[in-house]
């Protein structure tokens, strides 16, 4: 027996690759996912937009002026720019404890700080309620002293660091954990301090990251809606916010109205989307792997 | 001659870079503020029920029928979410095809867009004057206000886990492991079913605990589609509030509790899955 | 990139394909295999035309560089794994499945391994199981990709003579790919040397070490010197001098000699063909390598026994016993 292997000018068939399935397999999947999606993803989307544009332009608009809906977007701002800023701190010092030292118990205080992921958002509004209710824990301590908490602007910013607690800490993690020590190190033999290590070669390195999910925390604190809808109260013109907002109008019939308000967080969904995409794509390996959600 | 220290408890290892201090007190300070104490609140309201006073709670048949309904349309759509989420998930990383991109950032829209507006937006497509509810109508079927519209939020909320779990190890699997079956004349088929699916086995299974853990918590986007009719289409979430606007502080906390001990037990059945799975194969 | 070649593989032998990475050896060996397809030509098996035959219906037995076992298999369903692949009608029954894993492990010496996992054995135990599992369907010819490159230097070689030992044993048509010339050089009945896509030479170890067909062929076999010589008479000539080196059919003139390390000899500077300097020295394992520093300032290696020392600085003399010339 003898195998040779001759290349002559008689051009051979090509069988498909070995490692694919046959083209119309292939057809038949991509066009299940692309329906799927399209039905379940992109159609409720282009609803929100659709229905809030059912009417025209100047009713669309209309729905902004409104003083309520104002006072909704202010509030949703306010929210955001106290429960962002917090995380961030929090995150980052999280991060630099966890990931630039050995302690026992590390793993354990990882899980805890994940814990807000794997609660319904209404338990995650319920719990501020037991601590701060009239007949919570420190309830009568509250009301005595004149502070409200839940039904007031307190109760939602806390629900909302609540439920956003983990998104900065877990993308930091993994990340700096990724990049070690040894840069740092580096910097404090050259003789930097610690905070201008910290500044000059940290940050730097985490940078996209920091970016990625400070953006994925505020689409978050933005658009909660099960928790802050726990403590809120829904007082209009004071304790709500956009989603809440959306709610309210819509349980009303104002479907135009609704999904006017509703059009403009998914606006902010989509520009999120498209930056955390661009992010994805353009600076993966600055990004802590598959930390994708 | 080296003098040996005299060897001293340390709680980390030493390390020469600073901050250690500052940063540990105030991670662990937010960390007992923000979370651990409102949960210990929960837990010290549900303690105080004991296990006879949730039993009580669940026993209820308005609360036995919601947790039934929250379970069990939560199970059917995360084993829906699973098997389209895989096929999405085969499709992106192994398929090459215009606007994949898209498509695969598409995939995270139940993320980032606020519950609150799916809900409504699901709502109105699947009512009965809805652009997809009508047809549905035509062949007889009602989705909206009935446990079908429940299970389709369900399923739109929990399709990201499905797909973002199996999709990293889809596109790790090694091509010479399925050309290996190739050439030890296995057809395609074959490959597949024996050599590529079994090992993606416990993702699969960690995507569908993660959905339906997200399915049985999941508020805003269910609300406005269920109708919420008592018996019939109310989510145990739900029942949440409306135990809170009652101020019926301890049947919501012993709702919840349940909520959490499946939730927890979910959690609990993923570690094992990915534990066995680590020691078995040597992959998660 | 392949360019045209014909290469006959004899029945029975053990075929080693040598080149740098890029060569295109590993992409010869797919399309043997029938993982990859060539744009032309025509894969034969003893006379068969099997271009067109999808990789399942080759009959190749495939080892893969990293094994490309499957890990959720134990050792015994791995290597059982092409038998049961086979259509009902084909497939042996379980017991004669059962007996011929039993046999190939204890041709592999891994005899009380049925059980265990993939992620339980070493590198070594892998690489076995591999070729155990690729020899389990009876492959009219084997087929290995850098068998041995994933592992460590000791087990590299008692794995080289354990597979000699097999295919002297079993008398398997085998070919492998790799680039490193030892193990080639060591393990083939004969080479075949591969360049930029190009089938440079075959033929036995020796075949190749002392007739290289080309100058690429020789620089990858080996360390080698160039010089430029002069072929005059049939001779090669160096520096005015006359050298052993017989000078091709057709090459007349200027020329390059190409000369291996041990092919030099320190000689009085007055009956040398080279001359320099001696600038350094290195021992190692009984033989000593000397860089030799030339009038125009290029460097000469010379391998000697470790015998007299050469101090730095010391004038030499260096005489060409031996050497390579190229036409072309």
């Amino acid at each position: 027996m003898s195998e040779g292997l001759a290349l002559s000018r008689a051009a051979a068939a090509r069988p498909r690759s070995v490692t694919s399935e046959g083209r119309a397999v292939r057809w038949l999947l991509t066009g299940i996912a692309i329906l799927f999606l399209a039905l379940f993803l992109v159609l409720p989307l282009l609803t929100v937009f659709a229905q809030a544009l059912s009417r025209g332009w100047a009713a669309y608009f209309e729905a902004f002026h409104e003083p309520d809906a104002q006072a909704a977007i202010r509030l949703t701002l306010t929210v955001a720019a106290i429960s962002v800023p917090f995380n961030l701190v929090f995150g980052v010092a999280a991060a630099w404890a966890i990931a630039k030292f050995e302690f026992p118990g590390k793993s354990v205080l990882i899980t805890l700080i994940d814990l807000p992921f794997s609660v319904s958002p209404v338990v995650s509004g319920m719990i501020y309620v037991l601590v701060f209710g009239s007949q919570g824990l420190f309830g009568a301590f509250f009301i005595e002293h004149g502070i409200q908490i839940i039904f007031a602007v307190p109760g939602i910013v806390l629900a909302t660091i609540f439920v956003t607690f983990p998104f900065i800490a877990r993308e930091l993690i993994p990340l700096m954990q990724e990049q070690g020590t040894a840069e740092e190190e580096a910097a404090l033999t050259l003789g930097a301090s610690g905070w201008h290590a910290f500044r000059t070669v940290t940050l730097p390195n985490i940078r996209w990251g920091l970016l990625y999910s400070v953006l994925l925390c505020n689409a978050r604190a933005m658009g909660e809606f099960g928790a802050v809808s726990v403590v809120s109260g829904h007082i209009r013109g004071l304790t709500n916010t956009l989603p809440l907002h959306v709610e309210i109008l819509y349980n009303e019939y104002n479907f135009v109205g609704a999904f006017a308000v509703a059009s403009l967080l998914a606006g902010l969904a989509l520009v999120t989307l498209v930056i955390k995409s661009v992010l994805e794509w353009r600076y993966a390996g600055d990004l802590a792997a598959g930390a994708r959600h | 001659m080296v003098a040996t220290p005299q060897r001293r408890f340390l709680f980390r290892r030493p390390s020469v870079i600073p901050g250690f201090g500052l940063t540990f007190g105030y991670a662990l300070t937010c960390l007992s503020l923000i979370v651990l104490l409102p949960l210990a609140a929960l837990v010290a309201k549900a303690s105080g029920l004991g296990l006879d006073g949730i039993w009580e709670v669940a026993r209820d048949p308005r609360v036995a029928s919601a947790l039934r309904i929250s379970f069990g349309v939560s199970l059917a759509a995360a084993l829906t979410a699973s098997v389209f989420g895989f096929v999405v998930a085969w499709v992106l990383t192994r398929y090459r095809f215009p606007g994949r991109k898209v498509v695969d950032a598409a995939v995270d829209l139940p993320f980032a867009l606020p519950t609150a507006v799916a809900g409504i937006a699901l709502a109105s497509l699947y009512a009965p004057n809805g652009l997809i509810g009508a047809q549905l109508a035509k062949v007889g079927i009602q989705a909206a206000y009935t446990p079908l519209g429940i299970f389709i939020a369900m399923v739109f909320i929990g399709l990201p886990f499905a797909v973002r779990t199996v999709q990293p190890l889809i596109a790790e699997i090694d091509k010479e492991v399925e050309e290996a079956s190739a050439t030890l004349g296995a057809t395609r088929g074959m490959t597949l079913v024996r050599v590529v699916l079994p090992p993606l086995v416990p993702a699969v299974l960690t995507g569908f605990a993660l959905a339906f853990a997200r399915g049985v918590g999941e508020y805003g986007s269910i609300i406005f589609i269920a109708g919420n009719l008592p018996y019939v289409s109310e989510i145990a979430p739900l029942l949440i509030v409306i135990k809170l606007s009652e101020f019926d502080y301890a049947g919501a906390a012993a709702i919840a509790t349940i909520m959490l001990g499946i939730s927890f037990l979910t959690l609990l059945a993923i570690n094992l899955i990915q534990a066995w799975s680590r020691r078995r194969f040597g992959y998660v | 990139m392949l360019h045209d070649f014909h290469l006959d593989v004899r029945a029975g032998e053990l075929l080693g394909l040598l080149g740098p990475s890029g060569s295109g050896k590993t992409t010869l060996l797919r399309i043997i295999a029938g993982l990859d397809f060539p744009d032309r030509g025509r894969v034969l098996f003893g006379g068969d035309d099997a271009t067109g035959l999808p990789v399942q219906q080759r009959a190749v037995g495939f080892v893969f560089q990293h094994y490309a076992l499957f890990k959720h298999m134990s050792v015994a369903d791995n290597i059982a794994y092409g038998l049961n692949a086979r259509k009902r009608s084909e497939r042996p029954g379980r017991a004669e499945i059962r007996r011929r894993v039993g046999d190939l492990l204890d041709l592999i010496k891994l005899s009380g391994f049925a059980d265990r996992y993939p992620s339980q054995l070493s590198g070594g135990q892998r690489q076995r199981i591999a070729l155990a599992r690729a020899l389990a369907v009876e492959p009219r010819v084997l087929l290995l990709d850098e068998p041995f490159g994933a592992l460590d230097a000791q087990v590299r070689k008692d794995l080289r003579r354990w597979l000699r030992e097999i295919h002297d044993r079993t008398g398997q048509t085998t070919i492998f790919v790799t680039h490193d010339q030892d193990e080639a050089l060591e393990l083939s009945d004969r080479v075949a040397v591969l360049d930029k896509g190009r089938l440079e030479q075959v033929g036995t170890p020796d075949e190749v070490q002392d007739r290289p067909a080309s100058a690429t062929v020789l620089k990858f076999l080996g360390d080698s010197i160039e010089l430029e010589a002069l072929a005059e008479g049939g001779r090669v000539l160096v520096d005015g001098r006359p050298t052993p080196v017989a000078a091709p059919r057709g090459v007349i003139g200027p020329t390059r000699l190409h000369v291996r390390p041990w092919q030099l000899q320190f000689v009085e500077p007055a009956e040398a063909h080279l001359t320099g300097t001696v600038r350094a020295s290195h021992r190692s394992q009984g033989r000593q390598r000397i860089e030799v520093e030339r009038p125009d300032g290029r460097l000469v290696v010379v391998e000697d026994f470790d015998g007299e020392r050469y101090a730095a600085g010391r004038p030499v003399g260096l005489r060409i016993n031996g050497g390579y010339v190229f036409a072309g």
